[in-house]
């Protein structure tokens, strides 16, 4: 397991700061394997908000440790102990994959001293639902959120049959349900495939046979790149719109599928293309540090870093007591911040009220693909379960 | 299913298979052969893969790429050989298992220091895009008919070399019984390393050719071993001919195991256990694969 202890108060050095610390973050995610990507966003796109906040939360020392779950709900679950019980972390945040979530979510909101999870991208329905917490806080979006989008903006554009394609997961089918639940047309064809394939020739060539008028697909990653050449190479991508959710379609999966991508639609919470200060500068400074275009998951990691600089400025940069922690709590809830993506507030259950985009892929002035906005699907739209949360506030 | 969708799912189960099958084909003839399981055939794969698509980058030459990708992968084969596997061959079966478990992951955090954790880009060379007409109203990518005439070209190559050549003979020999070809005074050293060599170079032919049509990343080798040791089993391990008969079969067997299901009303987790349930079948009826190369 690789814990990198990262250090960042502007002038101070490595040694300084953990023996300075009044804060500490913990940020598990995933930097290992194939995904190892999705990781890189998320800690570049906290760094970068640390930055912003001048290098302390809250204007206080902070201290940002990060864990490695390595992909797997098992060590997610290990780091989370050890953050927790040893490292006493008063945060965490990070996690990517829902199943990670799920299996550390008890070791850190059980723990006695009243530890927060602030996730920056998993939202499962457990959590915005039946099993909501106090403590417990979404900055991204619930699970079904973006595929909703995307069935709303099938279903205005008129779209008569669709097919729809996701990896047999839970994931895969909480995504389409999501879509079916929006979207008013006929299904086509409803095809789940092999969590991690790569070829698409059989299912693509059962596809065109069923002459849908669109598609719909789901694969985040490889899958997602693979698929989208292949449905290119087909030459379907003119004969038959794609359409998809932001995870299939944004910077870390366009420059791998290249061209092939231009003319998809993808449904998001946020995009490069947004237009507001707080997100001019923050893509504006992370192309200028990292080099490359930030992707939503980068976004939203940075937005929980902003989202915890406001609320720890709210309680004076303290965390200690139980009331410190209530008026955490309740400066969370405020989102007292600007977001990256407009428009920000908590729901009932801790889960963001927000604005769901519809983007297409083009090229930008660099030549390089974007997501272009094209207009609003979804304005302030809440998640389905939240009504199964007991949580008052 | 229509007829003309029959053909077109024929055509893709066939270049699937072809694919397995230059997988396989190395990986037969390093555990027949040398009674040696390397697990890290996956990771040549990748790397035959993230060599051609960083030599596309600089020369913007496929063919030139695929050649120097091709030595390189070879190359890097033989290198393994040399530093780490040589001193494995008079271990067990788990020793191995365990030290070309630990090649992989030196393998894939390799490429994520070199190349960075995100799926890099390949492109189908220009000369070998678009597609063709052969089913009418469904246009099929020509560059999936170049790596299915490719594959059977290596495979003739193959047949040539394993029956007709010297090497091959000694390769043959050394399948039915190693140490009577020692004792003949053949160095087994020198063939083993050409060997792995040479099954290194076509798992890295795999790997560039897959690269255009699947996804260049970290790990991409990983799920395709999983199938090319199920072809290696079904065909009867150390045999080149099991392995393409074998490839060819898995090929077809998942490709319409993708479609079939769904088409009657089955889960779609039948498509995930057809190759498997296949080997069971055949494993059951012969013990040793279908074509297997030992007495």
């Amino acid at each position: 397991m690789k814990i990198g202890v990262i250090a960042l108060a502007a002038a101070v050095t490595m040694g300084m700061a953990p023996a300075l610390a009044q804060v500490k973050i913990g940020l598990i995610t995933t930097l290992s394997g194939p995904q190892a990507g999705l990781g890189r966003e998320m800690v570049d796109g906290f760094n970068l908000g640390v930055k912003h906040a001048g290098g302390r939360l809250g204007g206080v020392a902070t201290e940002v440790i990060v864990g490695d779950d390595q992909f797997k709900p098992d060590v997610g679950k290990s780091v989370a102990e050890r953050m927790v019980q040893r490292d006493r972390v008063d945060i965490v945040t990070g996690v990517v994959f829902s199943n990670i979530l799920l299996a550390m979510s008890d070791t850190v909101l059980k723990d006695r001293r009243g530890v927060f999870l602030i996730s920056s991208n998993a939202g499962p329905s457990e959590l915005a639902g039946k099993d909501c917490h106090p403590n417990f806080f979404s900055v991204s979006w619930q699970n079904d959120n973006v595929h909703e989008a995307m069935g709303q903006h099938m279903t205005n554009a008129g779209v008569k049959k669709a097919y729809l394609l996701a990896p047999n997961y839970p994931a895969g089918k909480d995504a389409l349900m999501g879509v079916k639940r929006f979207f008013k047309g006929e299904i086509a064809g409803e095809v789940y495939t092999q969590l991690g394939q790569t070829d698409y020739a059989a299912e693509l060539a059962t596809l065109r046979a069923a002459q849908p008028s669109a598609t719909y697909f789901f694969y985040p990653g490889g899958m997602g790149i693979a698929f989208v050449r292949q449905y290119a190479q087909a030459g379907l991508m003119q004969q038959v719109p794609l359409f998809g959710p932001s995870f299939s379609l944004d910077q870390t999966i366009l420059p791998g599928i290249g061209d092939a991508a231009v003319g998809a639609y993808a449904s998001t919470f946020w995009s490069e293309k947004l237009q507001n200060p707080a997100n001019e500068r923050f893509v504006r400074d992370f192309e200028a540090a990292y080099n490359r275009i930030p992707s939503p998951y980068a976004a939203q990691s940075y937005d929980a870093a902003m989202l915890i600089d406001s609320a720890l400025k709210a309680t004076g940069g303290k965390l200690g007591t139980k009331a410190e922690k209530d008026k955490f709590r309740d400066a969370l809830r405020a989102a007292n911040f600007n977001s990256v993506r407009g428009p920000f507030r908590f729901n009932r259950n801790h889960f963001p009220i927000q604005n769901y985009y519809l983007t297409q892929i083009v090229k930008d002035e660099k030549g390089r693909l974007v997501m272009d906005l094209r207009g609003v699907i979804f304005a302030s739209h809440a998640d389905a379960y939240v009504d199964q949360c007991k949580m008052k506030w | 299913m229509t007829p003309l969708l029959f053909l077109e799912q024929t055509l893709n189960g066939l270049q699937l298979g072809v694919t397995l099958f230059l997988m396989a084909a190395g990986l037969t003839l390093v555990f027949g052969i040398m009674n040696m399981v390397n697990l890290a055939h996956g990771s040549l794969y990748m790397m035959g893969a993230y060599y051609c698509a960083t030599l596309l980058q600089w020369t913007g030459s496929f063919v030139l790429s695929a050649v120097i990708a091709l030595a390189g992968a070879a190359l890097t084969g033989i290198l393994v050989e040399v530093v780490a596997l040589r001193t494995l061959y008079s271990r067990d079966h788990l020793d191995q298992v365990l030290a070309t478990f630990g090649l992989i992951l030196f393998f894939n955090e390799l490429v994520k220091i070199l190349w960075g954790p995100i799926a890099i880009f390949m492109d189908i060379p220009g000369f070998l895009a678009g597609t063709v007409e052969i089913v009418p109203g469904a246009p099929y990518p020509i560059y999936r008919l170049v790596v299915l005439g490719v594959g059977v070209l290596v495979a003739v190559f193959l047949w040539w070399l394993i029956t007709r050549t010297c090497l091959g003979m000694l390769i043959r020999a050394g399948a039915s019984n190693r140490e009577m070809v020692g004792a003949l005074g053949v160095d087994i050293k020198l063939l083993y390393t050409l060997v792995f060599g040479l099954g290194a170079a076509l798992a890295g032919l795999a790997g560039l050719m897959a690269g255009p049509l699947y996804v260049v990343e970290i790990g991409m080798g990983d799920s395709m071993l999983i199938k090319t040791f199920v072809v290696i089993v079904i065909g009867g391990i150390g045999s080149i001919r099991g392995a393409f008969v074998a490839a060819v079969i898995v090929g077809m067997v998942d490709t319409f195991g993708r479609v079939v299901p769904a088409m009657i009303g089955l889960t779609p987790s039948i498509a995930e256990m057809a190759i498997y349930i296949l080997m069971a079948a055949i494993l059951f009826w012969r013990p040793s694969g279908l074509f297997p190369a030992r007495g």
